[in-house]
């Protein structure tokens, strides 16, 4: 099997040549742009609403253990049950074994990348279980068996005509152009699985120490069913979702309606704090919330990189950035796709084989300018460039960068080698030169000056 | 005030009527201008790509360079970028951390140096074309420069400034990104050079030259008319040579 | 092999030996509160009452929800009467309270009150939800329901349309003095469910393109008394 660098490579030089789908996609993201900076506009002061974000974050995610522990207490206190998984496969048999424990046979879903993370929905059909994804996205790409394209839409590279042709194959539906029609199909269809499922699974965006409650986001009120109607209901989060107050909210509920998707406010924000309590008309007997480390604790460990933790996965770093819209979500072959996905998946799977998302970057910015909460990713970037050459260098960049310092550390030779550089330029441009090459595909050179800058200073008045 | 000259290594080799313009508008208002020409490369390159032990090298080495110049200043975004923000960076913990921030203090970016140090909008220039301006990612996002060129543009006789929604978009050029991922470079340049062409603009202007060497490239290849120009050069048309 | 919680704990406490710095900020926060006084920054919710109301109208019909302003409770069961005719509903299920009971008893349809012993597949096949709420937000036009004073956890979200009544006197300006009343008011008691809806049910996942009534109720109602 190739390894991840050359199916990005693969990838991104196919998505890169289908000009048709990155309009799509960039037109699919135009009403987002309008959005977004109408929601924004009505802010007092967006800079110093991100100071406040960052802040609630930053103080949460560097008193971490503190946070988690009085969360957790007061969660149980609740009548909640927490479980701790150090990895992936931990999660997954915390998870496998509640829903055995319960005679469970039907799990319904709602949207939750975390379940992505640990790769959840294989392990459930593999025991057997009949897993379904609710939101209307996921559930597109579950039909598809495709991961999601972007953390946020996850079906936002599909087109209607596709969508309409998935459901004639897999629900027998009539054929019809419109998203509503659509959508009404995949709500009736789904209707009678929420009412069936035993188990529910949800996400969490976030978990509030103070009052033990988690937080859920989400528009289409399929987490709102998914953690009402099933006899259990089992959420995964990762640690690093924890805030201390419920006020903190109060910054970051409209923040990553607005940053992620240009609403003012998602059109549902629930908080949990527990099973149906006495008295309550309905709701889950039990309430299970499984607390997953999978090497978050590494970046934890990196103070550079700790803000990362900070990430609210709002969605907004890829919607401005220029290297998803062209590649699209599905070249990255990670679960978090566009900049954080490139700052992140090193530390969860491995720098040495996931360094090129990093370097995959010109390196532009707009992501850290987007991010609600200043996670410093263009940076990050960077820094992963820098660790990934400290811990396995290439010979190539080796000798590339030694030998560029050689006649740099020259201003004679570099001038010389400059000179020698225009003269046979022409003749460069027929040979096949590693990074030349590449340029000269799609771009030409201007022809090169006859003299430089400095042999023009020297000979004018000034030299 | 006497200002040292800052000029990135392509624009030295490839694009010196680039650092000419600057010297030109420079000594219009006024200003001694020198060269220093043990300066060649800031490093950027060897930064950009993770090995900052060499990049390093480049850093210390630009900082002798300038040692005892009273400002620096250079017609790249880009370049002062790495000077101003990345030399500290990349030296701090060194012995070198305290001349590497005094230095980015005395860096500036042309369009910069003349708004924000010198007040100076209109040079006196004059330039009867329609221009669409590019905002070189560094510029914009590392020194926060946005309505610096702009101001200066406006200020130019004759001059019809044409905005596109895609101003602030990367035209991918990235330095080494451009070669190691050529592809995705295209794509990018492709989205940018396309919105600059549709504009119907004689000119694509911008503060950084690298940009404009993607940018002018892609254009040239595709046969669009729009040409690329720097904004020092637009600014000493029509000054004396 | 120690357990995961305390491995965890003992990794999370490991690495922050080093500290990381703080953000650069333009303004220090408030001491004493994580998020300072953040009203000053992000959306108005409005200084008066009547501000707030003219906020949360605005904000209501930018989301597509129908806001219904009447005078007095009689009127509020006329308006409730008037909704059911046009929309000729059949069935309806709501829960004990004082606000609600009365105006869906009025209504000449069937009617269902939820209880603790409901059926999930009756509610299913209900017309319309009606519940009454914790708040109102002017600022961003959400309502605030609960498991306890909203009947439950599916009223709100499983039939096709939602109807809300409430008073003017719940409407507060914005999340943060919403936060502040809903621990004020429940304490360390709080609903197992407190949920912000802010506008009716929505999807854009086909092709970005906005559609109403993803899975929740395609319509939202407020009636407002006062």
């Amino acid at each position: 099997m190739s390894n991840a660098k050359d199916i990005f490579l693969k990838e991104a030089t196919t998505s890169t040549a289908d000009g048709p789908q990155r309009i799509f996609i960039n037109k699919a993201l135009g009403g987002y742009y309008t959005n977004r900076d109408i929601q924004k506009a009505r802010y007092r002061d967006w800079e110093r609403a991100r100071d406040v974000a960052s802040l609630a974050k930053w103080t949460a995610v560097n008193d971490l253990a503190n946070t988690l522990e009085a969360f957790v207490a007061k969660f149980e206190s609740n009548g909640g049950k927490v479980h701790w998984a150090r990895d992936a496969e931990e999660a997954r048999q915390i998870i496998l074994q509640l829903i055995a424990k319960a005679k469970a046979k039907a799990v319904v879903k709602s949207k939750c990348m975390t379940t992505e993370e640990i790769h959840l929905n294989d392990a459930l059909e593999k025991a057997g279980y009949s897993v379904v994804e609710s939101d209307l996205g996921e559930f597109i790409q579950q039909l598809r068996g495709e991961a999601p394209y972007h953390f946020v839409f996850p079906c936002m590279h599909v087109k209607r005509e596709e969508i309409s042709a998935l459901f004639t194959k897999h629900l027998g539906t009539a054929a019809t152009n419109s998203p509503e029609e659509l959508t009404m199909i995949a709500r009736r269809h789904l209707r009678q699985l929420y009412v069936d499922a035993d188990v529910g699974i949800t996400g969490a965006n976030f978990l509030v120490a103070e009052t033990g409650q988690i937080s859920i986001t989400e528009n289409e009120g399929n987490a709102r069913l998914t953690a009402a109607l099933p006899r259990i209901h089992i959420a995964l989060s990762g640690i690093e979702k924890v805030v201390k107050k419920l006020d903190d909210l109060s910054v970051l509920l409209p923040m990553l309606a607005t940053a992620g998707a240009g609403q003012p406010m998602t059109c549902y924000n629930t908080l949990y704090s527990g099973p149906r309590k006495p008295g309550e008309c309905d709701g889950p007997e039990e309430f299970h919330l499984v607390l997953l480390d999978n090497a978050r604790t590494q970046i934890l460990a990196d103070p550079e990189q700790r803000d990362s933790l900070h990430c609210i996965r709002c969605g907004a770093c890829l919607n401005v950035c220029p290297i998803f819209k062209n590649i699209g979500g599905l070249a990255y072959g990670t679960t978090y796709q566009g900049p954080i996905g490139s700052v992140i998946t090193p530390h969860l799977r491995g720098l040495k084989q996931w360094n090129h998302l990093s370097a995959a970057s010109s390196l532009c910015g707009a992501c850290t300018d987007a991010c609600p909460v200043r996670i410093d990713l263009h940076h990050h970037l960077l820094q992963n460039r820098r660790n990934a050459n400290q811990t396995s260098p290439t010979w190539f960049d080796r000798l590339f960068h030694r030998g560029f310092n050689f006649v740099i550390s020259r201003p004679r030779l570099f001038a010389f080698g400059g000179r020698v550089f225009r003269f046979t330029l022409p003749l460069l441009k027929k040979i096949p030169l590693p990074y030349l090459s590449a340029w000269l595909k799609t771009r030409d050179l201007p022809p090169a000056p006859a003299q430089s800058f400095r042999q023009q200073w020297k000979e004018s008045s000034h030299g | 005030m006497r200002i040292s000259l800052f000029i990135p290594c392509f624009v030295d080799q490839l694009a010196p009527q680039v650092g000419l313009a600057t010297v030109r508008v420079l000594k219009k208002l006024g200003h001694d201008t020198e060269f220093r020409s043990e300066q060649t490369c800031c490093g950027q390159p060897s930064f950009n790509s993770g090995q900052w032990e060499v990049a390093r090298e480049g850093a210390i080495r630009t900082l002798k360079v300038f040692r005892g110049a009273e400002v620096v200043v250079g017609p790249s975004g880009s370049c002062v970028a790495m000077i101003k923000k990345f030399y500290p960076e990349l030296l701090k913990d060194t012995p070198h951390a305290a001349e590497a921030k005094e230095l980015a203090q005395r860096t500036f970016e042309f369009s910069e140096f003349l708004v924000n140090k010198l007040g100076v909008t209109d040079i006196g220039a004059k330039l009867s074309k329609k221009v669409t301006y590019h905002d070189g990612c560094h510029a914009l996002r590392e020194l926060r420069l946005k309505e610096e060129p702009r101001q200066l543009l406006r200020a130019v006789r004759g001059l019809e400034l044409i905005e596109t929604d895609e101003s602030e978009s990367c035209c991918g050029f990235g330095g080494l990104f451009s070669v190691k991922f050529p592809m995705i470079s295209t794509a990018m340049v492709q989205v940018k050079g396309g919105a600059l062409a549709r504009t119907g603009a004689d000119y694509v202007v911008s503060s950084d030259p690298s940009c404009l060497l993607q940018i002018g490239g892609w254009l040239t290849r595709e046969g669009k008319p729009i040409r690329p120009m720097h904004i020092a050069e637009v600014l000493a048309e029509g000054l004396p040579q | 092999m120690a357990n995961a919680r305390d491995e965890i704990l003992a990794r999370v406490r490991e690495a922050l030996k080093v500290t990381a710095p703080k953000p650069h900020f333009k303004s220090e926060p408030v001491s004493g509160r994580s998020t300072g006084t953040v009203k000053a920054w992000l959306p108005d919710g409005g200084e008066t009452l009547s501000e707030q109301l003219n906020l949360l109208t605005e904000n209501l019909a930018k989301l597509k929800a129908n806001l219904v302003r009447v005078s007095d409770v009689s009127a509020a069961h006329q308006a409730l009467q008037q909704i059911a005719l046009t929309k000729k509903w059949k069935k309806v299920a709501y829960h004990s309270h004082p606000l609600v009971s009365p105006a869906a008893e009025a209504l000449n349809c069937e009617k269902w009150e939820v209880t603790s012993s409901f059926d999930k597949q009756k509610l299913e096949g209900c017309d319309a939800g009606i519940t009454s709420c914790e708040a109102l937000v002017a600022q961003l036009g959400s309502i605030l329901v609960s498991s306890e004073s909203s009947g439950g956890r599916s009223l709100s979200v499983l039939p096709p349309v939602h109807v809300v009544i409430a008073t003017v006197d719940q409407v507060v300006a914005d999340l943060e003095v919403c936060f502040a009343e809903v621990l004020a008011k429940h304490g360390q008691k709080l609903p197992s469910m407190l949920s912000f809806i802010t506008g009716p049910s929505r999807t854009g996942d086909i092709e970005r393109i906005l559609v109403l009534g993803a899975h929740g109720p395609k319509e939202l109602y407020v009636i407002l008394i006062g």
